[in-house]
Formats: C-alpha cells, sequence, structure tokens
C-alpha cells in the first residue's frame, strides 16, 4: 500500500526529536483525528540550519513529516515557505488517496513553524 | 526477516490439513451437483447432508435446521431482512447493539431507510450490554432481538442466555452473530434459546466464503437469495458443496477440541496480556476481564497510533489488527472502542492480538520483547508524550 520512499522514512525517519530554544516551533492536526505534527526550526541569517520533527499519527504521517524536513533543512526561509504538499507526495513516489491529508498536514506544520518564527522575529 | 506469528485469528485462520483433506476429493472426484439425480448427485447431496449433521450437531440443532451460506455476512443479512420482511404484519422494531459486525450495523442502517426501526444499545465500559437496557426497549412492536455473541474487537461475550430467555418470554426472534464464538464458547441453541444464529467457516480452522445460518424450526423467515429450490428452497444457489464439506469437519474438530483449545489460548493469553501490562506503561485492556474469547487481547496504548503500530510488528514478523482510523478506512477509529466509551486519541492506539492455533509461548515472548520496544520508539517520536514527560 506505501511505496518504498514512504516506508523508508517511516522506519528510518530523518531528523526526529526536539530543538532546545528552536527559533519557530509549528504544531498542526489534533489527537482526535489522529495526526499531530510538531515541527521545530533553527534559523540563522534566514536560512533553515536546523529542523526536527515529533508526529503522533499513522505510517504516511510519519513518513511526510521525515521528508518535509529534509525537503526545506538548508533552504531559506522564503524557499522553505514555498513547500506544498504536492511537492510532499511527489518526494515520497505518491501516497495512498486517503492519506493526502498527512502531507496537507506536514505543509501546514512547516508554515506553522515559520509564521512563528517570523511572528518571534517581527519578520 | 525470517520469523512470521500470526497473531490475528479474529480476522481469519489458516485451513487445517485435516479439512483440507476432506475437501480436496470434492473438488475433483465428487463434483456433481447436488441437484443432479445421477449418482455424481447424490454423491455431492450426501456430502453436503453429512456436513449439515456434523453443523447440527455442534450446536445442539437439528440437520433441518441448518442453512449453508456463503459467510457470516450473509447470515447476517439473511436474518435482518429475511425477519423483518416476514414478520412486518407483527411490527417494525429491532434491537441490537451498538457493538456489532457492520454486517449487522449497516443492513440495520438500510432497513432503517425502510421504515424499520431500531434500538441500538449502549454497552458498559466492558462492551457488555444490560439486561434492563434490553428489557426497557421491548415495545410491542419489536420483531426482532439480534446480539452478538462474542465481539470481535475485543472479545467480550454476552449474557447469551439471559437475553435468550428475555426473547423468548416476550415471543421476539432472537439472533446471534456468533462468528466469532463458534469454537471458542460452547453453544447450544436450545438451552440458551437462540431462534438463529450466524457463523463462518474460516473463523475456526475452515475455509473461506462458506458460512451457515441456523434458523429454529418454525421461524418466520423470508428469502434473502433467490433462485433455485436449493437448501430446502431457502437459499438459492448451486452449494458449494467442497467449502460445505470443510465447513462440517472443521467445526467437528473444533468442538471436539474445545476444552483443550481453549485451556491452551487462555494460557497463552494470560502471559500476553499480563507481560503487555506489566511492561508498557499508559496502557489500557479493552473489553472485559473474564468474560471474553479466550484468544483475544486488546490494548490501548497512550500516545500512538495504530497504524504505525502495525507497520512496524509487520517489519518484526508479527501479524496483528489495530481499530485505529488509518486502518479501518474511514476518519474514525473503531465504533467499538467509541461505543466503550474511549475518546478518540485513545481509540487511534488501539492493537488487537488473537492467539490461535499454531501459537507458542515462544511466540508471546517474542511479542513481548519486541512490542515494548516499538511502543517506546513511537512514543519517542510523539509530541503527545512529550508532554507527559515534560509533566512528570
Amino acid at each position: 500500500m506505501y511505496s518504498d520512499k514512504v516506508m523508508d522514512h517511516f522506519t528510518s525517519p530523518r531528523n526526529v526529536g526536539e530543538i532546545e530554544n528552536a527559533d519557530g516551533i509549528g504544531e498542526v492536526g489534533n489527537a482526535k483525528c489522529g495526526d499531530i505534527m510538531k515541527i521545530y526550526l533553527k534559523i540563522e541569517n534566514d536560512i533553515i540550519k536546523d529542523v526536527k520533527f515529533k508526529t503522533f499519527g499513522c505510517g504516511a504521517a510519519v513518513a511526510t513529516s521525515s521528508i518535509a524536513t529534509e525537503m526545506i533543512k538548508g533552504k531559506t526561509v522564503e524557499e522553505a515557505q514555498k513547500l506544498t504538499n504536492k511537492a510532499v507526495v511527489e518526494a515520497l513516489d505518491g501516497l495512498p488517496p486517503q492519506k493526502i491529508h498527512c502531507s496537507v498536514l506536514a505543509e501546514e506544520a512547516v508554515k506553522a513553524a515559520i509564521e512563528d518564527y517570523k511572528k518571534k522575529h517581527n519578520k | 526477516m525470517n520469523k512470521r506469528i500470526y497473531l490475528d485469528h479474529s480476522a481469519t485462520t489458516s485451513t487445517k490439513p485435516e479439512v483440507l483433506e476432506e475437501m480436496i476429493p470434492v473438488f475433483t472426484d465428487y463434483f456433481g451437483n447436488p441437484s443432479s439425480i445421477y449418482s455424481f448427485g447424490r454423491e455431492a447431496k450426501k456430502l453436503v447432508d453429512k456436513s449439515r449433521e456434523r453443523v447440527a450437531k455442534a450446536l445442539g440443532a437439528l440437520p433441518e435446521e441448518i442453512f449453508f451460506t456463503a459467510g457470516g455476512s450473509e447470515s447476517d443479512n439473511w436474518v435482518l431482512r429475511g425477519v423483518s420482511y416476514a414478520n412486518k404484519n407483527r411490527g417494525n422494531h429491532i434491537i441490537t447493539t451498538s457493538i456489532e459486525h457492520h454486517a449487522i450495523l449497516h443492513t440495520c442502517e438500510q432497513l432503517e431507510k425502510e421504515g424499520f426501526e431500531v434500538t441500538y444499545l449502549p454497552v458498559d465500559s466492558y462492551g457488555m450490554i444490560s439486561l434492563e437496557d434490553l428489557k426497557a426497549a421491548i415495545t410491542d412492536k419489536t420483531i426482532l432481538i439480534s446480539i452478538m455473541y462474542a465481539n470481535n474487537e475485543i472479545g467480550t461475550i454476552q449474557p447469551i442466555e439471559e437475553i435468550g430467555k428475555i426473547a423468548r418470554e416476550r415471543n421476539i426472534y432472537f439472533h446471534t452473530d456468533a462468528v466469532q464464538a463458534v469454537g471458542n464458547v460452547k453453544i447450544d441453541v436450545k438451552a440458551q434459546n437462540i431462534d438463529m444464529l450466524s457463523l463462518s467457516a474460516h473463523k475456526f480452522y475452515g475455509p473461506k466464503g462458506v458460512g451457515a445460518l441456523y434458523v429454529r424450526k418454525g421461524t418466520k423467515i423470508a428469502n434473502l437469495i433467490t433462485g433455485g429450490g436449493q437448501e430446502r428452497g431457502r437459499r438459492a444457489g448451486t452449494e458449494n458443496v467442497p467449502g460445505i464439506v470443510g465447513l462440517g469437519k472443521a467445526i467437528e474438530l473444533a468442538t471436539e477440541n474445545i476444552d483443550k483449545y481453549n485451556e491452551k489460548l487462555l494460557k497463552l493469553r494470560t502471559k500476553l496480556i499480563n507481560g503487555v501490562m506489566e511492561k508498557i506503561p499508559y496502557t489500557r485492556l479493552n473489553g472485559h476481564p473474564e468474560k471474553r474469547l479466550p484468544g483475544n487481547a486488546n490494548f490501548c496504548f497512550q500516545f500512538i497510533e495504530g497504524e504505525s503500530l502495525l507497520l512496524n510488528l509487520d517489519m518484526k514478523g508479527v501479524a496483528a489488527s489495530s481499530g485505529s482510523a488509518c486502518t479501518s478506512g474511514s476518519l474514525d477509529p473503531s465504533h467499538v472502542l467509541l461505543a466503550i466509551g474511549l475518546p478518540h486519541e485513545i481509540a487511534h492506539g488501539s492493537l488487537r492480538l488473537t492467539l490461535g492455533d499454531e501459537n507458542t509461548e515462544e511466540d508471546v515472548d517474542y511479542v513481548l520483547e519486541v512490542l515494548p520496544e516499538i511502543v517506546q520508539r513511537l512514543r519517542n517520536m510523539s509530541p503527545l508524550y512529550e508532554k507527559v514527560k515534560g509533566g512528570k
């Protein structure tokens, strides 16, 4: 049901964890629906130096969070902000139709973390 | 990964070699149509009749009260529609429970659209109905009470005999979906006042695609599958003779060995439940502590989600199931877990392990070794767990 890429990111998720004194934190989803994603950003000179995530959710939720962190690491804030759920799905070689919402959540989590960074840093 | 442990016997079981052995010549040698009058047909007819006797014996019924179907879902559909349509003149009210299999629930929803009224009895936190609720739900329009014998997810066994008594006293038909119970629980339809009972062969080491419906003599029930005059004019369609033969053998074996089987499963289940509860904090056992199927263990692990758990277990070779939304194919977690009062977020983290014949103590040891690690790994990844840890 899942692509090899999804299974790879699910079994060895990249960038799991938290960042102490993160510059931006975004949390989306809710436990009732069975998905919560939390993304931590470390930003220096407008560049995402480090990113970590924690996710409560299914295989696709973990995989989309993992690949999203990979996709924005080292990018500028502006670039990261352009991340779309479609790009996340493509990077994972597709997702089953009922799991597309997980990719939306990943996009929203990244954006929420950037918003948080901007708010904290008056940008 | 070489190790594979099957812990999903409530989903289906393997077909026993002895069962398969009896089925094979039916495909190749005794392939006649039981409706044909020549010897090929008569041979096949005899095999169907023998199976019917075996099923009747296992249930304490008469052979003429057993009808073969394509499985549990057909049997359930037949009862609900057949009894409703045939007894319209007496009333339009059906009583069932909120934790039935979807074969019952979805059919009831259809019947509601057709003008029938359905009461869905609630259950307590163990998944048990209340006999007082049942009595209170009965009206003079009630024509059928359909309550499952044992729940497929949490394994809770209902007070069938008492329900049967209440139904008989009020002169209301009583059906029980015993798909999960047959082979695990001793059944006597006469002593338990059961008017109709659904069963499915592949849940007790028989083949898939075949089941039966017991219908007590004199019950008014309309046909569901119409066509030829098979099954004494009650269920059309050429008989699945190999399947029926397999069902007969499987139910005979299951009833003969029920005490030994129960004892074995109980021992394994006790070890499994105790081990999991001891090794994994923030864990809840779902279902009744005693009145449950001998092979059923159902847990909720807080802060994690069921599908992730199943994928991880699968990678370790363990086959299990969950009531999380992601595994049910909808956005809601299992209706059974919600009915016993679990909040959504807890229900999402459910795991059902159902033991069976081929499982050993080593299998349980293995699960007790890998499961705590997997749960911990997922918790470490979960933002919900973080909050709990932080609060400590």
